[in-house]
């Protein structure tokens, strides 16, 4: 695909050539992070005694890097679905929060709209929330690419870890930290544009203090419930900060064509570079 | 479990995903409720303070590292990010300055 062409079709509304563009720099660190967590997955996986193509099936089953560990260590068990079931949803709880936020985002999205949701892990979610669609590229496009690029490299992963077991060293430490590097980044990115800084202080600390009082393996509900709490106790002093009627959002769902440009390639790494502060990139007027 | 009992409990395991990614959606198919959407804003902003403390939950204080590598890492990564207000780099260094410290200088 040469530039020109790519251009030129990214300049009729957005081609999948441009799209998958404009993901790749943005995907590339989590995706690294993925192959070498997937393997990671898959090695322990099969050193259960589970079958080789178990963690790919589970890496497209359930596509979920928590919940597969979990789920794996069950499966060797006696077979008890309704606490697989339950144990599942309380691990993925937090994707409840992602959905809230993306409802406006997703919106317009069409036949793309079931595989986004299905594929929302957290740092599909977080980059999707998050980024500056470069002008001339689909949003929904972008965000179908962002997803599928993050999935394949888990699938890729979980497969080399159950195929080659464990003759794949998986002791590189601290590749993993790319995602704690990730959710940093947009966590400042969102505290440099929202209105009010209230949400992740908020969130800060009540996970902190969910931590310290219920332990690393019970504290997401908990913090969860707080937050929801805290923001809904809030809302009278918060909700006027967000727009009269709570339009703010990350950016548009079809922002090709039909919403405000937003012009910046921003977290695209190139000679464009800064993404500033125009907050205006986030805001969009919800038609009526 | 059997093979076949094993794939239902990842089929299982992946509806119970499914369903915490899409209720939402599900929901409010037909436009949310004006609390539902203010929750939209405000949500992200906690949900990330949320997600970098997930991150983090392992992490122990009172081990021999104290947490200085995941400390280092972070504010490098936000100190990238500022002064690049690119996403890339900043994850890129930011990693790459905590695998040298956790690989060669906490090891």
């Amino acid at each position: 695909m040469d530039q020109a062409s790519a251009g030129a079709r990214a300049a009729r509304g957005g081609g999948w050539a441009a799209a998958l563009r404009a993901a790749a720099p943005l995907s590339s660190p989590i995706m690294a992070g993925f192959v070498f967590l997937g393997v990671t997955c898959g090695v322990y996986t099969v050193s259960l005694g589970l079958p080789w193509w178990m963690p790919t099936f589970m890496a497209v089953a359930i596509f979920g890097g928590s919940a597969e560990f979990i789920v794996a260590s069950m499966l060797p068990g006696a077979f008890d679905p309704f606490t697989a079931f339950a144990v599942t949803l309380v691990v993925q709880a937090r994707h409840l929060f992602y959905g809230l936020s993306m409802l406006k985002p997703f919106q317009g999205t069409g036949r793309k709209k079931p595989y986004l949701v299905y594929a929302m892990c957290d740092e599909s979610f977080s980059i999707n929330y998050a980024a500056r669609v470069p002008a001339g590229v689909d949003r929904g496009r972008f965000m179908f690419a962002v997803s599928l690029l993050n999935q394949s490299s888990w699938v890729a992963g979980c497969t080399l870890g159950g195929v080659f077991g464990g003759l794949i060293p998986t002791d590189i430490e601290g590749v993993s930290f790319a995602m704690t590097a990730l959710f940093t980044v947009i966590f400042l990115d969102q505290w440099l544009h929202e209105p009010s800084h209230a949400g992740s202080v908020a969130g800060m600390a009540a996970s902190a203090a969910a931590l310290v009082v219920f332990g690393a393996d019970a504290f997401m509900i908990p913090a969860m419930l707080a937050i929801l709490v805290i923001m809904t106790a809030a809302r009278g002093r918060l909700e006027p900060l967000y727009g009269s009627d709570g339009d703010t959002d990350a950016g548009g769902a079809d922002a090709a064509g039909c919403g405000p440009a937003v012009p910046e390639g921003a977290g695209v790494p190139g000679p464009v570079g800064p993404d500033g502060e125009s907050a205006p990139a986030r805001t969009e007027v919800e038609r009526p | 479990m059997t093979p076949l009992q094993q794939i239902a409990t990842v089929l299982v395991a992946g509806a119970a995903t499914v369903l915490a990614r899409a209720l939402p959606f599900l929901a409010f198919r037909n436009g949310a409720p004006r609390y539902v959407r203010y929750l939209g804003d405000v949500l992200p902003g906690a949900v990330f303070g949320l997600l970098v403390v997930y991150c983090l939950r392992e992490v122990d204080l009172l081990s021999a590292a104290h947490g200085i590598p995941e400390a280092a890492g972070i504010l490098l990564t936000g100190g990238v990010y500022l002064w690049r207000r690119d996403m890339l780099s900043a994850v890129l260094a930011g990693t790459a300055f905590y695998m040298v410290l956790v690989n060669l200088v906490f090891a």
